[in-house]
């Protein structure tokens, strides 16, 4: 699958929802089947972290393993299916103008910070923490138990033939945006990321903007 | 640290030693300083595989930390294998095979109807199909674990590139007969298996192959251990690992 870039003809002004998320903070939602979902990169190169569980069973949940493998490709680009541990679909790319999305990135923690950078950065705010609170505030069972694999909106991690990965500069930009279709009634967790030690964010983590529209 | 850092298997101090039969699921803990080979034996295995911290099974095998803690998207010889906590469960010693998966997780029900075809256990009795979900479920399920502790697991032995484009190629013929994978633990590890065929697998036969498991006390890493120093990021997963044992 190669980048498709596709632009959508749904308008701000007739959103249900919509509410712009400062970065280094999560946001959590239910999104009903056949709503549309649009993440808005506010600033340009801004990673999105993302998860998604089903609403009427929260041990069905975005599975990056089974979306890649079954579409044969890594990255996520209009078109792609979202699919759930159970194999099902839990919602749609149907627009993109950014082109691709990361999936094995993952999202950083107090303690892969540790890890990647130095001991002395495990007090620097990160996406785990970001998901573990909005987790702990939704409070319907929900916990660390439940952090899988998640997509990185507007992260360019390339990963070359020799099996090399890297963190690269982002391909995103003001503007862009992922917009997909919930096939479930599903719950949207957000972390918009607060990493400042790789080019994730640009060095520099921004708002994005999370909009809603009805079927 | 104690320990002898970088020996190979030593006859005098094997532990136990195991047959896993292909389309099997398996389970067990390796403690820390003691190493599991994982064995080939007839060439062309997959083994789906998780690892969970034995004392807080919440902590467990974490395929982002340990892709971009070492800037690949497989695994070889060199490499360890972070938890979701910053440490290394365990550490990849030696590796004849040379490329082992982390992203294409395992096949489920519906794929191996769909590949193989129908094969209950009514029919065939124990040659009934198995698939890489259920088997890791059925296992995880002994230590009051579920779905929500299944996540991206390793599939030792099988090999898929990932092209320009982000295109996924699954390559024939990366293991054979005979080929083995050294995992030294640096925790007290439970290790889940399921001896499944790799969900990509063209082979349009059910097959999987048969594994055997290896365990002797081999020390955990030493100061001048090559995987701790391949990267100053394991330097400090290790640094992680070691607190705990403090």
């Amino acid at each position: 699958m190669s980048s498709r870039f596709t632009e959508s003809q749904r308008l701000a002004d007739n959103t249900v929802f919509s509410e712009v998320v400062p970065a280094g903070e999560p946001f959590m939602r239910e999104i009903k089947k056949g709503q549309v979902l649009r993440i808005l990169d506010l600033e340009g190169n801004q990673a999105v972290d993302t998860l998604f569980y089903s609403a009427a069973d929260n041990e069905e949940r975005y599975d990056a393993n089974a979306t890649i493998r079954e579409q044969g490709n890594i990255y996520l680009t209009t078109g792609t299916t979202l699919l759930s541990n159970e194999g099902n679909p839990m919602l749609s790319i149907v627009a993109d103008t950014c082109g691709r999305h990361d999936t094995l990135g993952g999202a950083c923690s107090a303690e892969s910070n540790t890890v990647r950078y130095a001991l002395e950065k495990r007090h620097m705010h990160s996406c785990r923490d970001s998901f573990l609170m909005a987790l702990a505030k939704w409070d319907n069972g929900l916990s660390k138990r439940d952090l899988s694999s998640n997509i990185n909106f507007f992260m360019n991690v390339p990963v070359t033939p020799e099996g090399e990965l890297t963190f690269e500069d982002g391909i995103s930009e003001a503007g862009r945006y992922v917009e997909m279709r919930a096939e479930m009634d599903v719950i949207v967790l957000i972390s918009n990321c607060p990493q400042l030690n790789n080019p994730c964010n640009a060095y520099n983590p921004t708002p994005v903007e999370v909009l809603v529209w009805d079927a | 640290m104690s320990g002898t850092s970088g020996k190979g298997l030593d006859p005098k101090l094997v532990l136990w030693e195991e047959g896993v039969p292909g389309g099997a699921h398996w389970s067990g803990v390796i403690r820390r300083g003691n190493t599991l080979r994982v064995t080939d034996t007839n060439g062309g295995a997959n083994v789906s595989m998780l690892f969970y911290n034995h004392e807080e099974k919440l902590e467990r095998y974490n395929m982002a930390d340990t892709l971009k803690g070492q800037h690949t998207v497989f695994l070889t010889k060199g490499n360890v294998c972070y938890s979701d906590m910053g440490r290394v469960l365990c550490s990849i010693t030696e590796d004849t095979c040379g490329w082992h998966d982390t992203i294409c997780g395992v096949s489920n029900a519906s794929m191996v109807r769909r590949k193989y075809g129908e094969a209950r256990y009514q029919e065939k009795h124990n040659d009934y199909y198995r698939n890489g979900y259920d088997s890791l479920l059925n296992e995880v399920g002994k230590y009051g674990l579920g779905k929500r502790d299944l996540v991206a697991s390793l599939n030792l032995f099988s090999k898929v590139v990932v092209e320009e484009n982000g295109n996924m190629k699954f390559q024939q013929g990366n293991s054979n007969a005979g080929d083995f994978v050294d995992l030294r633990f640096e925790m007290h590890t439970l290790v889940v298996l399921s001896t499944c065929q790799h969900p990509l697998d063209p082979e349009p036969a059910y097959n999987p192959g048969d594994i055997n498991l290896t365990t002797w006390c081999s020390g955990a890493a030493g100061d001048d251990d090559p995987c701790r120093n391949s990267c100053s990021e394991n330097q400090r997963a290790f640094i992680n690992t070691e607190r705990l044992f403090a």
